[in-house]
């Protein structure tokens, strides 16, 4: 299926009158979409059409990413009706590593996303500036340039052509396209208000906004340096740590009920401390910060999207997720893995191909 | 060239050895009275693949001065795949240490079957030699882990 909608009105307009219709017409029983919630901006799922205008779907900000909170809503099974799903496209990848991992269902959903510029970063959010920020935010990504104040991942994001989007959004001040990737886009959207022709999405038209990201990412990851941390870039670094694990908590890739580095099997007993003492003479407590996030990501790494949100929720300002999709990419590279492309390939860690690696094997 | 200090200096060498290949390895090793050097701990596992990478993680930030994990041939698993899991892993760990600017010699995955305690014995010669020559984890020194 192809085809292409257009919808006059500025991004959010747009969207909500798209979405007012389908739930009216009843091709879909709700939206699952950030909106207002006082001075805040938080997911919501709604299936009140006049609960439609509290929504802000394709507002750039993330104050979670939503595959963490779609994987809460369809852990146990499908939700009962069809709702649309309005999204940033690595929370739709985060969602299709979950759905891989058994962690969610992607049965009833529709995947609407944007071609994304970006989010603003959570300062902007609590200094209550995003407002103020997103006429400029527009007018950087109506030139396909990068914006200010937008998460340092995301002006090295080369995936924000949505994948496995069923309908594909370009945000615009007067007027959004629809692109419709899929059969279950193309039912839905028969009869929506605005023009439908047909038209593929023109990456090419992108190429700029690539460019740039491609040149920030090499920049990203060259003063970051990482393969010069060694041990005394670990603890320059991570000493600043405070262990509040805040980072795991927003990450969606990291699921597990019972965190590894929140058990009390890695606490230290009497007798350790008593034995790393006498090795060294001296213990930061709590002890095992570098140990949690080296092992954070020899566990989760492989998924990693690079979503941001880790730095964005870190009281210290570690830069976590540029660390993370640094030494993500690295491990994504060794078994040629992109999180979140394909629903059906496995992640790499839960299959094997008998004849390979034998580089690190003796 | 392994300097004087160096040739005082027995590394503590953590082994992870699978129960049905490389443990018994060790066993036979032991048992035929080969002489290997006294460098290496070894915790009996069920198979490789119950090696979380976070035991190596820990093993290294503990102060071990390297990690060897040991499994049966490729095939020849007690479980059938468990050691195609072990390296996937070992393989993306490696690739973690590398990426930090780690001492990624420092661990090290050893395929020795029950029947080849001759070459336990060589690969624990060969590798205590690596290991004095890269000298002591200075990561034992370190108050931060
Ligand atoms: S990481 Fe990419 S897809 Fe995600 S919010 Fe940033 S630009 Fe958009
Ligand atoms: S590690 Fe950070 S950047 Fe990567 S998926 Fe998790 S929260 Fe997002
Ligand atoms: S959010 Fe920051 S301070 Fe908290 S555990 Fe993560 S890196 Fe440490
Ligand atoms: S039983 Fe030996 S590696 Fe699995």
């Amino acid at each position: 299926m192809s085809g292409k909608l257009k919808i006059k009105g500025d991004p959010n307009d747009s969207i909500r009158g798209f979405l007012r219709h389908l739930l009216e017409s009843g091709k879909i029983d709700g939206v699952f979409a950030l909106g207002k919630t006082g001075k805040g901006l938080n997911y919501l799922l709604v299936t009140d059409k006049e609960k439609v205008d509290e929504l802000y779907p394709l507002f750039p900000f993330m104050p979670e990413n939503a595959a963490n909170l779609l994987s809460r809503l369809t852990f146990s099974g499908p939700l009962p009706g069809k709702i649309a799903v309005v999204i940033k496209p690595c929370e739709l990848r985060a969602f299709v590593e979950l759905v891989k991992r058994e962690q969610a269902s992607r049965d009833n959903l529709v995947f609407i996303s944007p071609v994304c510029g970006g989010v603003l970063d959570f300062v902007q959010y609590k200094n209550d500036a995003l407002e103020k920020s997103v006429p400029g935010y527009m007018k950087s990504f109506a030139k396909r340039e990068n914006a200010e104040n937008i998460r340092p991942t995301c002006r090295a994001c080369e995936y924000f052509i949505p994948i496995n989007a069923d309908i594909t959004v370009i945000p615009a001040e007067e007027a959004c396209e629809f692109y419709l990737n899929t059969d279950k886009a193309g039912e839905i959207t028969k009869g929506a208000p605005g023009d439908l022709s047909d038209g593929e999405l023109d990456e090419a038209a992108f190429e700029p906004l690539m460019g740039s990201r491609k040149a920030e990412k090499e920049k990203l990851f060259e003063e970051l340096k990482l393969e010069d941390y060694g041990i005394k870039g670990l603890v320059e670094v991570f000493g600043k740590c405070l262990g509040c694990h805040g980072c795991m908590s927003v990450c969606p890739i990291c699921y597990c009920a019972l965190c590894a580095f929140e058990s009390k099997d890695n606490e230290f007993t009497p007798p350790v401390f008593e034995s790393e003492l006498t090795k060294r003479g001296g213990l930061r407590v709590p002890p095992n910060t570098i140990f949690y996030h080296l092992g954070r990501i020899t566990h989760m790494g492989i998924s990693c999207v690079g979503c941001g949100m880790c730095s964005d929720v870190c009281p210290v300002d570690i830069p976590v997720s540029s660390i993370f999709l640094r030494s993500g990419d690295a491990v994504q590279k060794v078994f040629d893995y992109l999180p979140g492309k394909d629903i059906e390939e496995p992640v790499p860690l839960s299959t094997f191909i008998e004849d390979e690696l034998t580089e690190v094997e003796d | 060239m392994a300097t004087d200090k160096n040739n005082d200096f027995t590394p503590n060498i953590i082994g992870f050895l699978c129960n049905w290949c490389t443990y018994t390895g060790a066993d036979l090793a032991g048992t035929s009275r080969l002489q290997y050097p006294p460098s290496i701990l070894p915790i009996r596992v069920m198979c490789s693949s119950r090696v979380d990478p976070l035991f190596l993680i820990s093993s290294i930030l503990r102060g071990a001065d390297a990690v060897l994990v040991g499994g049966c041939h490729p095939g020849d698993c007690h479980y059938q795949k468990g050691n195609y899991y072990t390296r996937r892993r070992f393989a993306l760990l490696k690739k973690v240490f590398d990426t930090f600017g780690l001492e990624s010699d420092r661990i090290r995955l050893s395929w020795i079957s029950a029947s080849e305690g001759p070459r336990f014995a060589q690969v624990v010669t060969e590798y205590t030699g690596k290991i004095k020559e890269l000298g002591p984890n200075k990561y034992a020194e370190e108050v931060f882990l």
